[in-house]
């Protein structure tokens, strides 16, 4: 028990790390092979392509919208409309296929969702409001903005059977679901997007250090701002997948998501100071999610154990996260 | 001129409050009536009794995101159990699960110093999740009237929630203006390290406001659920949200060390007040969300213009 503790003392010699550390740093990719190992041998129907596929399919939503909140939390701020804004926009895709047709519908939704994150890329990147009570307020706006657009009603659409909007929720190709197809390929992009340009790196920068990086001369107004177009694009493009896969929508179908999105974020090991943080990692932090979700279900426990399972989850990852940072496993306040 | 400045910056939310009554007793009739008033004051204790424990929390410079949870788990603890325990016992229960998960989260954010931001957002999920797999997806329902006819009680006229919600409103003022304890919160919130420095017990100090905000969370969902009569699972979903709304409108900052009890007192009012009289003019609910939210930003606006000082980096 001793040498327990004493690993997680710091001053060690170069080169040697502490496991505090090690977990620190590689925890979140230690949980994801741990959840796999542990499922994989209490249940034979967890390791499979199929149920891995699945797994997939079943974080596409809230993992979509994830890779774009990791933008605005890598650069300081929150976002919490982004569940209300996923009612939004499946709405009026929904609602809109009937009227206009499908392209023209995802055009619209498109353009709305982003004038929506407009709005709080403006107040969050130009005014400088907090990001937490901005998105709190436009929230309840959102939801507000829903209920009078659809007059409290549900929508659906009526030919189901014979619609290309089809193609984003209930389609695959190459025998991958194209909500996984979509999920994977944008987390790529927007990995790529997020380490190896310009963009990318500035953002880092003004959530990492603002005054530092308004002395090098970055446009943190405008990198804010385009932080949020992107989650509302991502929130879009979520909309897509969920509209398409339940061909219908209700006005609240988004509730809630905000704050599993965070989760999934958190999980990630995105600090929600800013600076730091991958979309990869979060892509493996919802993930983890969706796959204590779907092993403790094949396992027969009840629905909402995994929320349990949450909680303790991320508290512990985000603990050993800050551990590792400290030095010391316990706080000294 | 300067006063006036100060008073709209300080409390713009009493102003808007007043607005709303002088506009709402002008166009409709039965707004100002004191009848409707113990109304409104009833409505507002559920979201208010949280938002006096908010106000500790958020002073402190922490969050709770876990009360609409505890909330659903004191209010289905409470119905529940009464077959079992009676309803002092149940109602004991109840109270007791709120002070547990307050006491939980209080020593998680002190012990591990993760942000409380993620502490209770864990808890909010796992609360939640406990809640259904305890009521499994059922409402409860009190088949003792005694229950549901002490939420609908009145003495001299004004409902005993009311009445209870004053009490605890006015107790949370003093304590927070004239204790120690107050003090510290006010202390803890501006400068977490000055106050370590200065002597104050910084995590004891903050589990003890936890403990605060889960007991009202769970005594506040307990006469929630004597006013209905029953418990849902889904008791309680976006309290968090509307708490926390009520108190930033209240002029308490997220940032830690500034508020008054005062100021959140305007906020659920304003809440209430602008759920109530839309409500007779009969507009439809779903405006009240779009001026709710409108008005948080303008508040936050506000605040922003005239009480923070001006900097390169800010």
């Amino acid at each position: 028990m001793k040498a327990l503790l004493d690993s997680f003392k710091p001053g060690l010699k170069g080169g040697e790390i502490s496991p505090l550390q090690f977990f620190g740093k590689h925890g979140i990719s230690v949980a994801f092979i741990l959840c796999v190992v542990i499922f994989s041998l209490s249940t034979q129907k967890f390791l499979s392509t199929d149920n891995f596929l699945t797994v997939v399919m079943q974080a596409s939503i809230i993992g979509t919208i994830a890779l774009g909140v990791t933008f605005v939390v890598i650069g300081g701020n929150l976002d919490l409309s982004v569940g209300s804004l996923l009612s939004f926009a499946t709405v009026l895709v929904v609602d809109l296929h009937d009227k206009v047709g499908p392209g023209a519908a995802i055009l619209l939704m498109f353009v709305f969702t982003l004038l929506i994150g407009s709005v709080n890329g403006y107040l969050i990147g130009y005014l400088r409001l907090n990001s937490l009570i901005v998105t709190l307020g436009m929230l309840s706006a959102i939801q507000g903005i829903t209920l009078v657009y659809s007059g409290g009603k549900n929508v659906d659409i009526s030919d189901q059977e014979n619609t290309w909007f089809a193609f984003f929720g209930r389609e695959e190709l190459f025998g991958i679901p194209i909500p996984a197809l979509i999920f994977i390929v944008l987390g790529i992009v927007l990995q790529i997007v997020l380490l190896k340009s310009g963009f990318g790196r500035k953002i880092f920068a003004i959530g990492g250090n603002a005054t530092a990086s308004l002395f090098s001369g970055l446009r943190r107004n405008r990198l804010v701002f385009s932080t949020y177009l992107l989650s509302a694009f991502t929130t879009g493009c979520a909309a897509l997948i969920l509209g398409s896969r339940v061909m219908g929508s209700q006005n609240n179908v988004g509730e809630g998501y905000e704050l599993l999105v965070l989760a999934g974020v958190i999980l990630g090991g995105t600090s929600l100071l800013g600076g730091s943080g991958s979309i990869a990692r979060t892509v493996i932090g919802v993930l983890i999610l969706a796959m204590i979700q779907n092993g403790l279900l094949l396992l027969g426990f009840p629905y909402y154990t995994q929320w349990l399972v949450t909680w303790v989850v991320i508290i512990v990852a985000v603990w050993l996260d800050i551990a590792a940072k400290r030095g010391k496993l316990f706080s000294t306040y | 001129m300067n006063r006036i400045i100060n008073l709209i910056t300080r409390q713009p939310i009493w102003i808007f409050v007043f607005i709303c009554i002088v506009f709402f007793s002008f166009s409709s009739p039965y707004f100002l009536d004191i009848r409707n008033f113990s109304n409104i004051l009833l409505q507002a204790s559920t979201i208010g009794l949280i938002a006096l424990g908010m106000t500790f929390v958020m002073i402190n410079g922490n969050i709770d995101l876990s009360v609409g949870a505890t909330l659903a788990l004191a209010a289905s603890l409470a119905v529940g159990l009464q077959p079992q325990l009676g309803i002092m016992g149940a109602v004991l229960v109840g109270l007791l699960s709120g002070i547990l998960i307050g006491a939980l989260n209080g020593i998680i954010a002190w012990k591990t110093g993760v942000d409380a931001f993620i502490v209770t957002l864990g808890a909010m999920i796992g609360v939640r999740g406990l809640v259904f797999i305890y009521t499994e997806e059922q409402a409860f329902y009190a088949y003792d009237l005694a229950y549901s006819d002490f939420g609908a009680s009145s003495l001299f006229g004004i409902p005993v929630l009311a009445l209870i919600f004053i009490f605890l409103t006015i107790t949370a003022h003093l304590v927070l203006k004239y204790t120690i304890h107050g003090r510290n919160v006010f202390a803890v919130g501006g400068n977490r390290v000055a106050a370590k420095e200065a002597g104050i017990r910084v995590g004891p100090h903050m589990l003890l406001n936890f403990i605060l905000i889960g007991f009202l969370a769970a005594l506040s969902g307990i006469l929630l659920s004597t006013q209905m009569g029953a418990s849902t699972p889904n008791l309680g979903r976006n309290y968090e949200l509307w708490t926390i709304t009520a108190v930033v409108l209240g002029g308490t900052r997220l940032t830690g060390g500034f508020g008054s009890i005062i100021g959140t007192l305007g906020g659920v009012l304003a809440i209430a007040i602008l759920r109530n009289g839309m409500n007779l003019l009969q507009v439809p609910s779903f405006y009240v969300l779009i001026i709710l939210g409108s008005i948080l930003i303008i508040v936050l606006f506000i605040d922003k213009r005239f009480s923070e000082p001006k900097g390169v980096g800010a």
